[in-house]
């Protein structure tokens, strides 16, 4: 039988409007670790080719493209990077039960707080934390990857919803400042 | 009538806007009252009970009568504040509350039987007879009564909710408000300073004087100057904040573009909370009215409203204006008049210590008696001592001295504090943690008492966040705040409390004499204060009153509960987003697109959407689509997407231990390679959940929920882990989301798997096997809920589209296809499976006849709980099968033929039917008393609902192929 063809939640989607620009994004394969009882030094060890280590609440690490994001308690995302052998945890593949939005630019922050209930401004969530919070009704994992760009990853089946929310929120936010659409 | 040179609109800019079908032009800057009022119009409104033509009272959100409707291109939206509407060109406003014209209300005849219409009055007069309360006096009431009207369509407009954060919240911009803004924002904290009105400044842009030796509007600009240039001030203008809650959270209602005409996508609203460890409210006073006989013509208002119209939008109301005030400052809007060249006919105060300087008849230890001029204002009668004479006047200016705007401090349970000085209630210190009242809103009634106390919160807020600020204090009038209590005038006519509710002075002391002493009974039984103003206008001289009537002190007597929100919020703010499919989340299944493409109506299942039947030419119901469906599957091969089915997998050496601790049956000494079919029970015994659960490696399982329960199979099981065996060697996390999974069910269904497989496997009933499909790893498990022999496929999401369309186009080829949730219901019925229809949350494992499943040799959750008395035995309601030859139906309860059909001769109800084109004949699951023991019965199925009145045979629940043999073949 021929090939079967792969298909993002959102093909690939993505919008530009009043200095905001947000877009589906592909950060390669997912994995979560989830330490297992006495498995932190095996999972320290696993983890050490990569230049990663297990990563403190509500923050994220990156190396060479790879991200170690932590998702829960003992728990964390492998991204970028396929998760190396290790024993300790349990390791699960978690690449196709995701999409990913990149939002980024000057309004970022504005479009985010229509939806997100926490305190996004740049002193209480800095480059390099993540959290497990809510985009409207939807669970996601918000990351802060620079300034002005945050990365979130939403349940793969409501990416259409979660779109939906932030293509608003940006119209919005774009013509309180004016912006012509 | 304008006046030239005064005002803070923008005379470059005229506006042409609508009221009650007349054009009119106003000014950029104008409110719709202060344009209308510019023109002369003062009448705009009816009152709410007695139709009585009423004019503007106020200039803020306060305002209990100039409410009335804006028409817009798609909405029209009620009760509207004249006072704080913004006109702009094109502005299409309507009075409310009218059968007819403004001017010749019909329902103005309730004005004349108001004998009849006193406080309580339909407690007493539609008691009887009973019946017609709700067929004829409740509707004739609500038409005659009332506020504005909606279009009967839906609001679609835009709308935006949203969070704000900062250390430092100020709510309100008077010369308090300014100050502490200014301080916090130079020691650097982060700050939102909340305007209600459009622009900064609150009274002071009304009542002028200096501030620092230059004039308070200069004062105003390069504070706001300054505040505009801190990157780190957040002005929100046009926004009321309505509430104070838990944790530093406050409700916001931001008005963003209801002053514009609608442009796409611009917000028309947007309701706000926001979070912030200090708060300093500034909110300043509200002006009081006093009660006195017909106080409620138009051409009556607030003095500080006339002030305000005279000084910010350069509008005077009338050209002979009288004041009768109680209090020296109110003095002012005299003086400003005639300092603009208006008439002031005469001043009239009651208190008789008052000095009289001004250059116009000064009456004091005199009060207004009466009112005259039905449409507007035409003149007043003064009593002054024995004496009463009449003055002529078009515009009577009230003031009965201040009550701070104490609102937010109540949000929380706390009880205002009555300073006798003040005659008004002032916050109690501390009851909304980390919020501090200043100026009036503390009853700090001078400018300078707003600039000391605003700048003093700001300091110990900043300092809290270990900042530091110095900030001088510019001068300002200290002059002392000095009142003799009015609330009511003495007289026999109808003299106003609650403009917004028709509530007199009469009406509260016939709630104390009827027995309605208590201010909450008050309330209550006369209305006061329940209308869009909340009392705003009013609470505190109905309480007054009552205090007079009751002979208690008004500290005494107390006030009522404070609640959010302090101004009106539109629900469609409030749920911005939430209209129609904003509702919840859409959950979309890989296949959507395809079954979409193939004509499939999708119906919700949970948020998920999946396809109901796939309809082919020729077929004009689903009846007809579902039949052929199923018969497709009994004969061929089907294919269905099941990846709604909740998946969780399960890893750690642990897992089997755990999955036997959830489940009823065993499943550490499953193979690896197996599934098997397990049974959950909640903690109180009852069945929550069933579902297939696969050995994948030595400690490594994945479990299948419905698609229901996956949710809260998850959260079960994640309790259970962290409340009783947290420590064990064990793991699980969901992967719904990361397989698509395909049924293919039917007689042809192996050749049809095989046919995508790289390498065909053998699987046996209940197997499992890691296979090869187009070049991906995928998941073969050989599973049926259909009765037939079936499998599915499951591959990473990512691949399920294109598998979905292979799948269905081979399918077609072997004279299969795709099947959906109809086809599907109808094949488990006639195989006799369950789905939450049948464990809805009050069945046990004996009630489905899967007792025999809850193992003896362990223990799990719920085991020890479904031994309790009446949780098993014949008296409990039993799964049965029922066969009928007339349309049966799903929520139907069954009787014993011949019995009488009531609650208590009911033997039980029916949870699943359908038409079965294998067996030929209406099936059903139901649940009977006894079911089990009373296979072969006939019972009588009624449905008074649907009008279903049917005789079934009692049957075993398995219709389709009892011994398993095509399942296994």
């Amino acid at each position: 039988m021929p090939e079967l063809i792969a298909k993002s939640a959102l093909e690939g989607r993505s919008l530009t409007l009043g200095g905001v620009t947000l877009a589906e994004v592909d950060v390669g394969p997912i994995t979560s670790i989830a330490l297992l009882p006495g498995g932190a030094k095996a999972v320290a060890k696993g983890l050490k080719p990569l230049g990663l280590s297990m990563p403190e609440p509500n923050s994220f690490a990156e190396k060479k493209g790879a991200r170690i994001v932590w998702t829960g308690r003992d728990q964390a995302f492998l991204t970028g990077a396929d998760c190396p052998d290790m024993e300790g945890a349990a390791v699960t593949d978690q690449s196709d039960g995701w999409a990913v939005l990149a939002l980024s630019g000057a309004a970022a922050v504005d479009v985010l707080a229509r939806w997100v209930p926490v305190d996004v401004r740049l002193a209480a969530f800095p480059v390099g934390r993540a959290l497990r919070t809510q985009l409207n009704h939807m669970n996601v994992i918000l990351l802060r990857s620079g300034d002005y760009a945050f990365e979130i990853m939403v349940f793969r089946s409501m990416a259409r919803t979660a779109w939906h929310e932030l293509e608003a929120a940006t119209h919005m936010v774009a013509a309180r400042a004016g912006v012509k659409i | 009538m304008r006046i030239d040179g005064k005002g803070l609109i923008d005379r470059t800019k005229p506006v042409r806007f609508r009221f009650d079908g007349k054009d009119y032009a106003g000014y950029k800057g104008d409110t719709l009252a202060s344009a209308l009022l510019a023109n002369g119009v003062r009448l705009v409104g009816r009152s709410f009970k007695y139709h009585r033509p009423r004019g503007v009272l106020t200039a803020g959100s306060e305002e209990p009568n100039a409410l009335v409707e804006v028409v817009g291109p798609t909405n029209q939206t009620p009760n509207v504040r004249a006072t704080m509407q913004e006109v702009f060109e094109g502005l299409v406003t309507q009075s409310q509350n009218r059968l007819g014209s403004l001017r010749f209300d019909l329902m103005a005849v309730n004005d004349y039987l108001s004998p009849f219409l006193s406080a309580g009055f339909y407690y007493k007069t539609f008691m009887w007879p009973r019946a017609f309360w709700e067929g004829l006096y409740e509707p004739i009431i609500r038409r005659a009564a009332g506020l504005g009207s909606l279009s009967g369509k839906h609001d679609e407009g835009t709308y935006e909710k949203a969070f704000a954060f900062c250390d430092v919240l100020v709510i309100g911009s008077g010369p308090s408000g300014l100050m502490a803004a200014l301080t916090a924002g130079r020691a650097g904290a982060d700050v939102i300073l909340c305007e209600e009105s459009h622009a900064l400044g609150g009274r002071l842009l009304s009542d002028g004087g200096t501030i620092g030796g230059v004039p308070a509007g200069e004062w105003v600009a390069s504070v706001v100057a300054e505040l505009q240039a801190l990157p780190n001030v957040r002005i929100m203008l046009r926004t009321s904040v309505t509430g104070a809650y838990d944790h530093g959270t406050y409700g916001a209602l931001e008005r963003v573009g209801l002053h514009k005409p609608a442009r796409p996508n611009l917000p028309r609203e947007c309701f706000w909370r926001i979070v912030a460890p200090h708060a300093v409210l500034a909110s300043g006073a509200l002006e009081r009215p006093v009660a006195f006989e017909n106080n409620d013509r138009p051409g009556i208002m607030m003095a500080s409203a006339v002030r305000t119209y005279l000084n910010r939008y350069g509008v005077v109301p009338g050209q002979r204006v009288t004041l009768f005030a109680n209090t020296d400052q109110a003095r002012a809007t005299a003086r400003d008049l005639m300092a603009a060249g208006v008439q002031v006919a005469a001043i009239i105060d009651p208190r008789p210590d008052a000095f009289s300087v001004e250059d116009c008849p000064v009456h004091v230890g005199a009060e207004v008696i009466g009112t005259r001029g039905r449409m507007g204002l035409r003149g007043i009668t003064v009593r002054k001592g024995s004496e009463t004479f009449e003055v002529e006047t078009d515009c009577l200016a009230m003031s009965g001295g201040w009550n701070p705007t104490i609102h937010l401090t109540c949000h929380m349970n706390g009880r205002p504090r009555w300073n006798e000085d003040l005659a008004a209630f002032v916050p109690m210190e501390g009851a909304v943690p980390g919020l501090v009242a200043v100026g009036a809103a503390n009853g700090s009634m001078s400018t300078h008492g707003a600039l000391v106390t605003g700048h003093a919160a700001a300091v110990q807020a900043v300092e809290a966040l270990g900042r530091k600020v110095s900030v001088p204090l510019p001068e300002a009038e200290d002059a002392p705040y000095r009142l003799r209590a009015l609330w009511a005038v003495e007289g026999k006519g109808r003299a106003w409390l609650d403009f917004a509710n028709d509530v007199t002075t009469n009406d509260v002391k016939l709630a104390a004499q009827e027995g309605f002493r208590s201010v909450e009974h008050m309330k209550r039984y006369t209305t006061q204060g329940m209308a869009p103003d909340q009392g705003k206008n009013s609470n505190v001289a109905a309480l007054a009153v009552l205090a007079d009537a009751t002979g208690r002190g008004i500290a005494e007597t107390g006030v009522t509960t404070f609640r959010p929100p302090y101004v009106p919020v539109s629900i469609a703010a409030m749920g911005a987003g939430g209209r129609a499919e904003g509702f919840a989340p859409q959950r979309f299944l890989t296949s959507d697109q395809a079954s979409r493409d193939r004509g499939a109506p999708m119906i919700e299942a949970g948020l998920w959407y999946r396809p109901s039947y796939f309809p082919k030419p020729g077929e004009t119901t689903w009846r007809e689509a579902c039949d052929r469906e199923v018969n497709m599957v009994r004969q061929a091969v089907g294919v269905a997407d099941v990846s709604t089915l909740g998946k969780i997998d399960i890893q750690g050496r642990d897992a089997g231990r755990f999955l036997d601790f959830v489940y009823t049956n065993t499943f550490s000494t499953l193979p690896v390679g197996r599934v098997r079919y397990g049974l959950m029970l909640r903690e109180d015994g009852l069945v929550l959940d069933d579902g297939t659960s696969a050995r994948l490696g030595d400690d490594h399982y994945l479990m299948t929920t419905t698609t229901a329960a996956a949710g809260l199979v998850m959260r079960h099981l994640d309790f259970v882990h962290q409340a009783f065996c947290a420590d064990w060697q064990v793991r699980f996390i969901s992967v719904t989301e990361s397989w698509a999974q395909f049924a293919v069910a039917g007689p042809k269904a192996r050749a049809l798997v095989n046919s995508f497989l790289e390498e065909p496997v053998e699987l046996p009933f209940m197997g499992v096997a890691p296979v090869r499909i187009g070049g991906v790893d995928g998941r073969l498990f050989r599973i049926s809920f259909s009765g037939e022999e079936g499998y599915e496929l499951a591959v990473p999401t990512r691949f399920g589209e294109a598998l979905f369309r292979d799948l269905v186009a081979r399918a077609e080829t072997m004279g299969g296809g795709p099947y959906g949730m109809e086809a599907l219901n109808v094949l488990r019925i006639e195989k006799g499976f369950i789905t939450h229809a049948e464990i809805h949350g009050r069945v046990t494992a004996h009630d489905i006849g899967m007792e025999k499943m809850v193992s003896a040799k362990k223990d799990c959750i719920g085991k020890a709980a479904a031994t309790r008395p009446g949780l098993w035995g014949p008296e409990r309601e039993q799964l049965v099968g029922l066969k009928a030859s007339a349309p049966i139906s799903a929520g139907a309860h069954l009787f014993v033929p011949g019995t009488e059909v009531h609650r208590e001769t009911d033997q039980g109800y029916v949870t699943s039917v359908c038409w079965s084109p294998t067996v030929d004949a209406w099936l059903g699951l139901a649940f009977l008393k006894d079911g089990r023991a009373r296979q072969g019965e006939r019972v009588r199925l009624v449905d008074h609902l649907r009008g279903l009145d049917v005789i079934c045979e009692v049957c075993h629940p398995v219709f389709h192929d009892p011994e398993g043999e095509k399942l296994r073949a």
